[in-house]
């Protein structure tokens, strides 16, 4: 499959056209993208595991309710969980986290700090980032913003846990304390922090990869020479430079409410546990809302968008033909993230919205939906007549699109405020975003670690284990997530510590049992994929620049890259995805060739 | 260090004519103005939703000589940015160093009438964050604009004193690097010049 | 050794392929069909909290006892019809290039791109069956269940509804059907958790139940608000959902077409007992309703003798 993929501009001189650097230098304060790449991926990678973990505590909960945790319930403390049984403040701390961290600091320093920082550089043929010091700077801003998250659990009161939304003013008045110190040192606060160190990384990261992508592309790589993946970082960094300033505000907000007794997001009246709440009042519960979604539903395609970007890639690489409407699914994701400014609010069709207002947001929603059918059709379009290598980053690609089209389809119902009154904030909405998030978001992500780990390492990752980690993964992330369509059809309510409490929970509490078990499965499943990930850093069959026969810039660079990337100066002559092109001796014309 | 050097650190770009330093502080500023532009909006909806119970300017007692003092101040500072810049611009490096030093000198005056002028006679009265929903809205946004105007100063004095050496390695790069400094400079006092009519007159 | 781990892998390969593909296949129809076939079995009627709850609940939509409930039943329906139908679509022609196109000798990809006249038609179809559900199927029924409330002249019948962490509020204005004064600072715990004015005159016989009442068959107006958090107002069998927000009083309104007891639901996290947020709902011909209404008021009236 690999063989001789050797040519052009690319020679081979060893690795090393820089001096060597101490170890700190080279591997913890790196200003090498890819360095700073790998670091935000192995970090991502361990948070997502955390996250994952999490759910899987929760997933006994609910599958088995105020039933002792076997085997590991006696490993908490009395205070969290006495006899092993999880208490309902335990139990949301764990929600809020999980979605906290899978979205924060799994799923986007992973896609865009982890991938966008490897590969994208790689891609446009730049050395590196523009600005090295400040990539390096908002890796570690992240990393702290994680290690200040992971110390919420070790607060008194446990982690925040007014859900990942944190909406108040339920999140201004849960976990107070009397004195300064007490309403410092509280989960709720520090998620807050935390948040500020998120957005403040997110925000430095996009500057670099907008400046980037428009200053650094090697000679000859215009911006419909881009490959789609560079196109998906390019608007989610907009998304990610625009969105977060205001939930940074709204943080900043939230922060002095709860440290100052302001009342931003207090109303007045507040009568807390029969006592008047002592704020001032004149606020507003709805504002953090506003705020929350303005910028919570561009995040939505910051996990999704480059997510395609990564699908893309690898099915033109493994259909061994150029993508179907290269050009439209550009126009079609620029108009997305455009979009995605104006439907924040059909997250909040519940809170007594007008017939008019309503309308213009579900309107707006209507219309996002069109670009992302555009995206998708075109996907599948790709295959046809396609010459389809069933590689493992392929069967992820693959199992991404209807799954992701499961995700999407399902955002329908939601999205019209009629359907919404009964499904609004129920299991089907669960289902909906984690079939976007699971086996869209987080299958791209494998398929991109299965894609691009021969260019990371010089080495393959094991086909075997890939197969087994994909068959397993497919089926249990289905058996987690599609009970939760009858679990909200069924009108169960999201967040529920147990579902049992209500009549139609209790009836088809076996869904429950279900997805839990289907999760801790998929939890195994899971272990082929880390031996493989590790075992074959050392054991892995050796590949030369080009291992899949690919068309695009990264695959001219020596694998791994040194510092510095390519050996001589990329020139592009042509598109991303020029495979199988007639008359040529070869399936694939990459763009740094100069002829067949 | 490597050795590698990034291209349009210094020039401008061919295509885009911009070196990528502003075009990076540009976005910066891009999402600077979303970050104000919240906090703004949050101003005008709890405005509009407490509707008569809004105190006037007359109920807050901030003191418009000063709120007028300090608006002169860093109106005078951003003008002394550009002259920094331009004396650098034509080679004058003493020249833009004592513009420099008078921008810092400014923006620390601002901050010492913000703080012992204002911030601490409110104190005193007894004034809190917490009194009501307009000096919440004083103190978060008056506060985190001067945060801004802190790493204003930060900058600037980073590149009087220690900063000063890369005009010996590249003229260009270090006059660049006070163009992006001011533009910086001169949207921390803009948001000043939104903040004080709202804050102050209206 | 892992290089010899590695060698094992790969040197038996198509075995573990197949043992594997089958305990997948195994686990797939053991993991879906045994809790299908114990829901079903449980799908009955079940007792919560000493009530019994009427209605038969299981897979799909709970009951619907609401008068405007088929509509949106309707909506949820016709959309996952559509959505099954795009679904296959999209599946069959996905498994037809899966198929077809897979990688074999003597066969290439071509470079000439699908001229796809039918997608283009797919994609119309899909914005024209967005607009039809938008502006026939969703706006109407918004409209009517949240905004359009009845006039006085349908002498609708009004409850105030107070939420607070962790327990709903009926406030009845009691037989002169007048709500009297309330605010927060006559929120005085158990005895008065509405905060009424009980020097207000019209306050007098207002009563506060933790139980909603009201008759079948007649408009029934909610007015919404919440003491602290965030919470929302979840009726599944009405087919109603609304946050009660603090600070803000939102009305909703329904007509019942059957009686029965039935749950109130709190559908938005507000704290650690969140999940036991609930209430009776009992709908009831009126004669039985006004017979309670009466009951509970004797009780207030007692109280304040």
């Amino acid at each position: 499959m690999s063989g001789e993929s050797h040519h052009g501009s690319s020679g081979h001189h060893g690795n090393e056209s820089h001096h060597e650097l101490g170890f700190l230098r080279k591997w913890v304060f790196s200003i090498d993208h890819k360095v700073i790449g790998i670091q935000y991926t192995i970090t991502s990678l361990c948070f997502l595991f955390l996250g994952f973990c999490l759910m899987m505590l929760m997933r006994w909960q609910l599958a088995y309710p105020l039933k002792p945790l076997p085997f590991i319930g006696h490993w908490f403390s009395e205070q969290i969980m006495p006899g092993g049984i999880m208490l309902p403040e335990f139990y949301n701390s764990l929600g809020a986290m999980h979605g906290t961290i899978m979205v924060f600091l799994g799923v986007v320093p992973l896609l865009v700090g982890g991938f966008g920082n490897y590969v994208m550089p790689l891609q446009i043929g730049a050395p590196d980032m523009s600005f090295p010091k400040l990539n390096m700077m908002s890796y570690w801003v992240y990393f702290c913003g994680g290690v200040v998250m992971l110390a919420s659990f070790f607060m008194p009161g446990g982690a925040a846990n007014s859900g990942w939304t944190s909406y108040a003013p339920l999140s201004v008045i849960s976990q107070q304390g009397p004195t300064f110190y007490a309403k410092f040192f509280s989960g709720q606060t520090f998620w807050l922090m935390g948040m500020v160190f998120l957005i403040t990384s997110s925000l430095l990261g996009s500057v670099n990869f907008i400046v980037t992508i428009i200053q650094l592309r090697a000679k000859g790589m215009t911006m419909f020479r881009l490959p789609f993946f560079v196109w998906s970082q390019f608007v989610t960094a907009f998304l990610l430079l625009l969105a977060f300033p205001p939930l940074e505000a709204a943080g900043v907000l939230q922060l002095m409410d709860r440290l100052a007794g302001t009342s931003f997001f207090m109303p007045s009246g507040l009568i807390v546990s029969g006592q008047a709440a002592p704020y001032t009042g004149g606020g507003s519960p709805l504002l953090w809302q506003h705020l929350f979604w303005f910028l919570a539903h561009p995040e939505v395609y910051v996990l999704i968008l480059p997510g395609l970007g990564i699908v893309a890639e690898v099915i033109a690489n493994n259909t061994r033909k150029p993508l179907w409407g290269y050009r439209i699914m550009i126009y079609a994701i620029v108009f997305l993230g455009f979009m995605s400014f104006i439907v924040w609010a059909h997250h909040m069709f519940m809170t007594g919205m007008g017939t008019k207002i309503s309308a213009f947001f579900a309107a707006t929603t209507m219309i996002i939906s069109i670009p992302s059918v555009v995206v998708l059709t075109a996907m599948l379009l790709s295959l046809h007549r396609s010459s389809i290598r069933f590689s493992v980053p392929m069967l992820f690609a693959l199992a991404f699109l209807p799954m992701f089209a499961i995700g999407g389809l399902t955002g329908l119902p939601l999205g019209l405020p009629a359907s919404d009154i009964h499904l609004h904030d129920t299991y089907y909405v669960i289902g909906h975003f984690h079939y976007v998030v699971v086996p869209g978001s987080i299958f791209a992500i494998f398929a991109g670690i299965y894609h691009w780990y021969p260019k990371a390492t010089g080495r393959k990752l094991n086909e075997v284990l890939g197969k087994m980690h994909f068959w397993l993964s497919v089926i249990f992330a289905n058996g987690v997530f599609f009970p939760m369509f009858f679990q909200g059809m069924a009108g169960v309510s999201r967040r529920l510590y147990d579902q049992t409490a209500y009549a139609h929970g209790e009836a088809i509490q076996s869904l429950a049992r279900m997805s839990s078990w289907s999760a801790w499965c998929l939890g195994l499943a899971q272990l082929p994929f880390i031996l493989n990930f590790f075992m074959s850093m050392f054991a892995g069959k050796k590949v030369k620049e080009n291992p899949w026969d690919a068309t695009t810039l990264e695959w001219a660079a020596p694998s791994p890259p040194p510092h510095g990337n390519f050996l001589t100066e990329p020139v592009v002559y042509r598109g991303p995805y020029e495979y199988s092109v007639p008359g040529n001796p070869r399936d694939f014309y990459p763009q740094f060739v100069t002829e067949a | 260090m490597s050795t590698q050097v990034l291209p349009y650190t210094v020039h401008p770009h061919p295509i885009t004519g911009v070196y990528s330093g502003k075009l990076g502080t540009w976005l910066f500023l891009a999402s600077e103005v979303m970050l104000f532009g919240a906090l703004f909006s949050t101003y005008v909806l709890l405005r509009i939703g407490a509707g008569d119970a809004w105190p006037s300017h007359h109920d807050t007692h901030l003191s418009i000589p000063i709120g007028t003092i300090n608006t002169l101040v860093l109106i005078v500072s951003s003008v002394t940015m550009v002259m920094a810049w331009a004396s650098l611009k034509m080679g004058n490096l003493s020249m833009g160093r004592a513009y420099l030093a008078v921008t810092v000198l400014l923006a620390i005056t601002f901050l010492v009438v913000k703080f012992f002028f204002e911030y601490k006679v409110k104190w005193a009265a007894g004034t809190r964050p917490s009194t009501s929903t307009f000096f919440a809205i004083y103190f978060t946004l008056t506060g985190l604009h001067a945060i801004h105007i802190l790493g204003g100063i930060v900058v600037i004095s980073y590149f009087l004193f220690p900063g000063v050496g890369l005009w010996k390695k590249d003229p260009e790069y270090y006059t660049n690097r006070i163009e992006c400094t001011g533009l910086y400079w001169h949207f921390v006092d803009l948001v000043w010049i939104f903040l004080f009519p709202v804050l102050y007159l209206m | 050794m892992i290089v010899a781990a590695m060698q094992i892998f790969s040197h038996r390969r198509n075995a573990t392929k197949r043992l594997f593909l089958g305990a997948a296949l195994w686990v797939l129809a053991v993991g879906l069909l045994l809790p299908t076939a114990t829901a079903f079995a449980q799908a009955v009627a079940a007792d919560t909290s000493g009530v019994k709850i009427d209605g038969t609940y299981g897979f799909g939509l709970p009951p619907d006892v609401s008068e405007h409930g088929w509509q949106i039943d309707r909506l949820i329906n016709i959309l996952h019809v559509f959505m099954a139908i795009l679904f296959v679509g999209w599946g069959i022609f996905l498994v037809r290039c899966l198929v077809l196109y897979r990688k074999k000798p003597g066969h290439a990809a071509s470079y000439e791109l699908l001229k796809a006249k039918p997608a283009k038609y797919a994609e119309i179809v899909v914005m024209v069956f967005e607009v039809i559900v938008l502006v026939g199927f969703s706006m109407p029924v918004w409209a009517s269940v949240k905004n359009d409330l009845p006039k006085d002249s349908e002498n609708p019948f009004k409850v105030r509804v107070i939420a607070e962490q962790f327990a709903w509020n009926f406030h009845y204005p009691g037989p002169d059907g007048v709500f009297g004064r309330s605010a927060p600072q006559f929120v005085n715990g158990a005895d008065n958790p509405a905060g009424i004015d009980r020097s207000d005159q019209a306050g007098k016989d207002d009563l506060v139940a933790g139980e909603l009442h009201f008759p079948v068959g007649e408009p029934i107006i909610c007015e919404l608000t919440s003491k602290d958090v965030i919470h929302s107002f979840f009726l599944p069998v009405m087919r109603i959902k609304q946050d009660t927000i603090p600070g803000m009083r939102i009305p909703v309104w329904f007509k019942a077409k059957q009686s029965g007891n039935y749950e109130v639901a709190c559908a938005q996290l507000c704290g650690n007992n969140h999940y036991k947020m609930k209430a009776l709902m009992v709908i009831e011909p009126r004669a039985k309703f006004d017979e309670w209404l009466k009951k509970k008021s004797e009780i207030i009236e007692f109280k304040e003798d």
